[in-house]
């Protein structure tokens, strides 16, 4: 068993894992975690998707070992402590970009990155970086809509 | 769909990397990106005893043109070649290539080198390496070596390297000013891994064709040259039909392999479509 | 105010988009690890099966032999000549698919679990397994079932006198034969399931992902032959099912019977390898089909030869019977068939069971008349929208080939408005000039119709022994005002809880806001069936409208009261109970109803509850695809350009939400028409058991889908609505194939298989050359 020491949404944490543990694996059962969720467990439909030092993760390819001193970033940090949405959530429910909400953590997440990069989104680079992760309930349309209204409302959007 | 139990170690200098790769030898395994190596670890295809994470060694992520060459470190990941990474139609043709490759959260992770050390048959840098004549440094607890791209590809997820062994570092010569690069794949979705690719390297010099390279990849075991269609174009100049034979022959030649995804008839077909593709994009560039 | 017909955000988003959901896995921390030990060969006799050599505290073996007083599953079906094939929840003496559960090991935690998996001691002969139609059904072919001669588990035929002289006497034949790639429902959650005893009653909760929770509780206390009022079984949050999630799966007895014996809790996520190699299959049929037209293109008779493999199983409750009887009975679709004759025969193979998955055979059967329809036309020199005119039912209500009533619909009207949309000419131009260039362009039309909201007389006629079919609904206003409706269906993604929150809202006059949608619990819930077949919001929601119309009536009653009035003047609206220009809070009149009794038992008794019970015999919703494509000759690849949807579900309850089920059964379709086959070795090896090799899509590959609705209220439902969950996977593998087979007219072929994956489509045009 191995010691490690990260910060998950900004809260110091300490688990003492086997290092076969995923990073996903570890959020969940270690932090208790439970909005990343697992849908392949070899990197293809990203729904474990979280931000490791900044950068998305697939959290099934990664060891919880190898988040030694990291700052992770994952779906319950993303609303206001009281639980209010915050506007990528919003466009979520408001574009109906989600129906069962597996898959949508993932999405949440990788879009969070793209959102915060420099330089802004235009349609390109929206499909581009949302085709990394699966969604089998709606077509994806939504989706992109959804990622489209919260890059307009926080002026990144390149249209 | 968990891993068998491994020891890990996330040394800081490369120096204790190779020395726990000398110690553990083949139960060792270098964990750079993982974005390969973990998922075969998830379904106990890969089950390493050991694996000896590079990550915090700061001196190996590096992407640095030295005199003549372009030197790749052994953590320099994928999304560093999106932007050219060197000026001129070489830091394009990485550019080109690293896009096609995954997805933006792998292609952050996941490294050049890692992709040359795992040598998947339908890899885009493995092809890129071959037809760029990369040099491979491997470095091990007393020494240093360097295999040439045509000597490191020894079939299906194999290659030169010995255990005990690292690949430490990719050299990619720079290429002279007449030279141009050209890439085309073809994948069934965003992503995938290609069913047939071809990269191309040539010089267009007086108006005729030097030193053609054409790489094909994803329809074997490992990439390969179309050594056929490089000698067809030499000292020619690049009419569309030249470009059309070279690819007929490249397709003529190569030995592509049936698996789920593809008969082997359908990617020689593919080989054409890719190698004309290619060698367009490199002459119109 | 009317909340119906509204795009109400969904109550469900807020917690998901939080990362509060509860699926499943979640509720499995903490548990004891259940995993399986899955058969590596397809077809064998099991010669040794020992536990590993060393098991570590803490963990268990569990065998057939354990299971010994567990009944086998064997759902039923008394026509059709039907095979009652059993399946053991583990088995003992052999192995009939790779990936069929042998043996579980429990252990503290996952990859401990696996660890001894690799560790057990498994033997066993193989034999060569039966895979594939040629050779389960050759003359000498080894039985996978000796209850099932040649390899047939159920046939169906109906041939009505002189067809052949009709067939024969037709102007026009067209022969089609095609085949439908296996395919897999792929939720993005796999299965699994958490049991755990609870010692204080003796009972069991299992957690399961599943979408018919009652019929899982009902069907394992049976296996187990233990009080049915001892199992508790939830479906929390589900992630996704689109009917895969409808079967009794073995894992899911072995969890009870683990939680009971050891009166514990334990857990069993299955990974998505097991997934696509493990629970269940769908798709994978073969049909040939002669249609007979005359000198104008009306279609004078079909006939229609179906092989559907069923796998090595038969599901409870469904049965294998669900793929083959839906494409016998249903193969007509929305048009006119004069003459009908079709022979449909279920197939068992050395393969993993089949389950229904969105669209149930209607995908098949839709790519093959619809295909049949483009051929005629192009032999006729018919436009393709032309020859469907003249053979849609256009008289209402009406009655198909084999008996169903078709209600009042739309679908010239849908044809017509897609056509309008589309603009053909336009497109026809844009075709030549492609075409002039080396670019194939193509258009394909897709009409159907999607049977809906069919209630117990519908599956009663396919003889099963478990007959789904009514929904039933408790509803209860609490003394706060608040409105409680506990149903029998169970969503698993839909947002049913808005939906059916809508309909109740305009009934009660209240905001949607104070209605809770109680599922998924058998504890807390009526019986019921859950969520398959476009029923949630038909069923379900005519019963919560009956339930809450109930309840509006004792709540005027009770206000009539109040008020001193008669109930008939009462309206409630906003609320409040309203008469004339009197009025009073309906909450006000709940407190009272439930804390001063005195003031109004006589009228309404002591609570304001009430059930609400509702049985359709089905309604047909409608629909035109219309797919553009381009087709790349020289590799294959098939670019979706355009896809539209003309849909007709009667009264949409909530737009936004309707529109999400088109917008992902159409991507569920076009992933089955163009990305995904489960592929079989010949010695029955699964080839696809991971995402890299069973290849949904990705958003760089689906299209934007365009929907525009058409809103015919037939009587056939008590709220107007159709259903729709399935349309959009039912159209589109046709839309998409005719599009390919127009975009690649110039080389004189068609396609007559799908998923057209860019090799198939290379092995058509390879060596032919475009016609001018």
């Amino acid at each position: 068993m191995t010691e490690v020491r990260f910060t998950v949404n900004g809260a110091a944490q300490c688990a003492e894992v086997e290092p076969r543990l995923t990073l996903a694996d570890m959020l969940r059962e270690e932090c208790g975690l439970t909005g990343t969720h697992l849908g392949c467990e070899h990197g293809v439909c990203g729904a474990c998707t979280v931000l490791m030092d900044g950068l998305p993760v697939r959290g099934c390819l990664v060891f919880g070992v190898q988040a030694e001193g990291a700052d992770i970033r994952t779906v319950e940090g993303l609303a206001a402590p009281d639980g209010t949405l915050n506007v990528l959530q919003r466009a979520f429910q408001a574009q109906h970009g989600l129906q069962c909400g597996f898959c949508t953590p993932g999405f949440l997440m990788l879009a969070t990155w793209m959102l915060e990069q420099p330089g802004g989104v235009d349609e390109a680079r929206l499909r581009d970086v949302l085709a990394s992760n699966l969604c089998r309930c709606t077509g994806y349309q939504n989706i992109l809509a959804a990622v489209r209204a919260a890059a307009q409302e926080m002026g990144v959007w390149k249209g | 769909m968990k891993p068998a139990s491994f020891a890990h170690h996330a040394p800081l200098t490369l120096e204790e990397a190779l020395a726990l790769l000398a110690r553990h030898g083949e139960e060792a395994r270098v964990l750079a990106g993982g974005q390969s190596l973990v998922p075969t670890m998830a379904f106990r295809m890969a089950r390493p005893a050991v694996l000896v994470d590079i990550n915090r060694i700061a001196a190996l992520d590096h992407v640095t043109v030295e005199g003549s060459v372009l030197r790749i470190g052994a953590l320099a990941r994928h999304a560093r070649f999106e932007t050219p990474a060197v000026a001129g139609p070489l830091g394009a043709l990485l550019a080109r290539v690293a896009h096609h490759i995954a997805h933006p959260p792998l292609r952050l992770r996941g490294t050049f080198c890692g992709s040359l050390a795992h040598a998947d048959p339908a890899s885009e840098w493995c092809a890129t390496a071959l037809a760029l004549e990369a040099r491979m440094v491997l470095a091990r607890a007393d020494g240093l070596r360097e295999v040439a791209a045509e000597d490191w590809f020894q079939g299906v997820f194999s290659t030169a390297m010995a255990p005990g062994e690292m690949l430490r570092e990719v050299v990619l010569p720079l290429p002279a000013p007449a030279w141009r690069g050209g890439f085309a794949e073809f994948a069934r979705r965003a992503g995938d891994f290609a069913l047939a690719m071809a990269v191309v390297g040539l010089r267009l010099e007086g108006g005729v064709v030097r030193g053609a390279r054409i790489a094909l990849g994803g329809i074997g075991g490992q990439p390969v040259l179309a050594r056929e269609a490089m000698a067809l174009l030499e000292s020619q100049p690049p009419s569309p039909a030249l470009l059309e034979e070279a690819a007929a022959t490249a397709a003529r030649h190569c030995d592509p392999q049936e698996d789920l995804h593809a008969p082997a008839e359908y990617r020689r077909e593919l080989v054409a479509v890719m190698v004309k593709r290619a060698l367009r994009q490199a002459v119109s560039a | 105010m009317n909340w119906v017909g509204r795009r109400l955000p969904r109550s469900e988003d807020p917690p998901l988009l939080r990362g509060e959901g509860r699926y499943v896995p979640d509720i499995a921390i903490g548990a004891r690890v259940v995993r399986f030990l899955r058969s590596p060969v397809a077809s064998g006799r099991i010669t040794a099966l020992r536990p590993p050599a060393e098991m570590p505290p803490g963990c268990l073996f569990v065998t057939g032999a354990d299971l010994a007083e567990v009944q086998p599953i064997k759902p039923g079906l008394r026509r059709f000549n039907y095979r009652a094939v059993e399946q053991p929840v583990l088995p003992i003496e052999r192995v009939h698919f790779v990936g069929q559960a042998i043996a579980a090991i429990v252990a503290p935690g996952a990859a401990l679990a696996e660890d001894l998996l690799e560790a057990c001691e498994l033997d066993i002969a193989a034999e060569d397994p039966v895979i594939g139609f040629d050779a389960a059904l050759a003359p000498d072919a080894a039985l996978v079932h000796p209850i099932a001669p040649g390899n047939v588990a159920v046939e169906g035929e109906l041939r009505p006198e002189a067809f052949a002289e009709t067939l024969a006497s037709a102007a026009h034949m067209v022969e089609f034969a095609f085949r439908s790639g296996r395919q897999s429902a792929m939720p993005l959650e796999g299965r699994g399931g958490v049991a755990e005893y609870d010692r204080a009653t003796g009972r069991i909760r299992l957690s399961a992902s599943a979408q018919m929770p009652h019929q899982l509780r009902t069907g394992i206390a049976q296996l187990l032959g233990m009080p049915e009022a001892d199992l508790q079984v939830i479906a929390p949050d589900v992630g996704g099912g689109f009917g895969q999630k409808m079967a009794l799966f073995p894992e899911y007895p072995v969890l009870v019977w683990l939680a009971r014996k050891h009166r514990g809790r334990f857990a069993w996520v299955e990974d998505r390898n097991e997934n696509l190699i493990a629970s269940a299959h769908s798709r994978d049929q073969r049909h040939v089909l002669r249609a007979g037209f005359d000198a104008e293109g009306r279609l004078l008779a079909l006939e229609a030869d179906i092989l559907a493999d069923v796998g090595a199983f038969s599901v409870f409750p469904t049965t294998c019977a669900v793929e083959p009887l839906m494409a016998l009975a249903e193969y007509p679709g929305p048009y006119k068939v004069p003459a009908y004759a079709v022979r449909t025969r279920g197939v068992l193979t050395h393969t993993c069971p089949m389950a229904p998955y969105r669209g149930v055979s209607r995908p098949v059967i839709t790519f093959g008349i619809e295909r049949v329809m483009d051929r005629a036309a192009a032999a006729l020199g018919l436009a393709p929208d032309e020859i469907r005119r003249r053979n849609l039912h256009d008289v209402f209500p009406a009655r198909s080939a084999t008996g169903m009533v078709l209600d009042e619909a739309s679908y010239i009207q849908a044809l017509d408005e897609a056509v309008h949309i589309l603009d053909i000419p336009a497109f026809r131009a844009r075709q030549a000039a492609a075409r002039a260039q080396g670019r194939y362009l193509g258009l394909g039309l897709s009409v159907f119709n999607e049977r809906t909201g069919y209630g117990t007389p519908a599956f009663a006629a396919r003889s099963m022994d478990v007959v789904p079919g009514y929904e039933v609904v408790d509803i209860a206003m609490l003394p706060s005002g608040e409105v409680e409706a506990r149903i029998g269906s169970s969503p698993h993604g839909q947002g049913l809880r808005t939906t059916l929150s809508q309909i109740i809202a305009d009934r009660l006059g209240l905001d949607p806001g104070h209605i809770r949608i109680i599922h998924g619990d058998t504890d807390r819930t009526p019986y019921g069936w859950g969520s398959f077949a476009s029923r949630s919001l038909v069923i379900g929601g005519g019963a919560c409208q009956v339930a809450a119309d109930k309840l509006a009536d004792k709540l005027r009653r009770g206000a009539a009261r109040l008020l001193q009035c008669e109930p008939s003047d009462v309206t409630l609206r906003d609320g409040n109970a309203v008469a004339g220009a009197a009025s009073m809070p309906i909450a006000e009149l709940a407190r009272l109803a439930h804390q001063r009794s005195e003031l109004l038992s006589d009228a309404i008794g002591f609570n304001l509850a009430e059930t609400g019970q509702y049985d359709p015999g089905g309604t047909f919703s409608n629909a035109c695809h219309a797919a553009i494509v381009e087709v790349e000759a020289e590799t294959g690849h098939v670019r979706v350009e355009r896809y539209l949807v003309v849909e007709d579900a009667g009264r949409i309850i909530n737009p936004m939400i309707a529109d999400g089920q088109v917008q992902g059964g159409v991507a569920q379709g076009i992933a089955n028409a163009l990305f995904e086959e489960v592929i079989y070795a010949p010695d029955g090896t699964p080839l696809t058991g991971t995402l890299a090799d069973y290849t949904p899509p990705t958003c760089a590959e689906i299209p934007e889908i365009e929907i525009h609705h058409l809103e015919t209220i037939s009587d056939a439902t008590i709220t107007g609505a159709k259903g729709l969950g399935e349309g959009g996977s039912i159209g589109a593998p046709a839309a998409i194939a005719n599009a390919i087979s127009d975009a690649l007219s110039p080389f004189g072929v068609d396609v007559a298989e799908f998923p057209a994956t860019p090799p198939r489509i290379r092995a058509l045009v390879r060596g032919r050359a475009p016609r001018a």
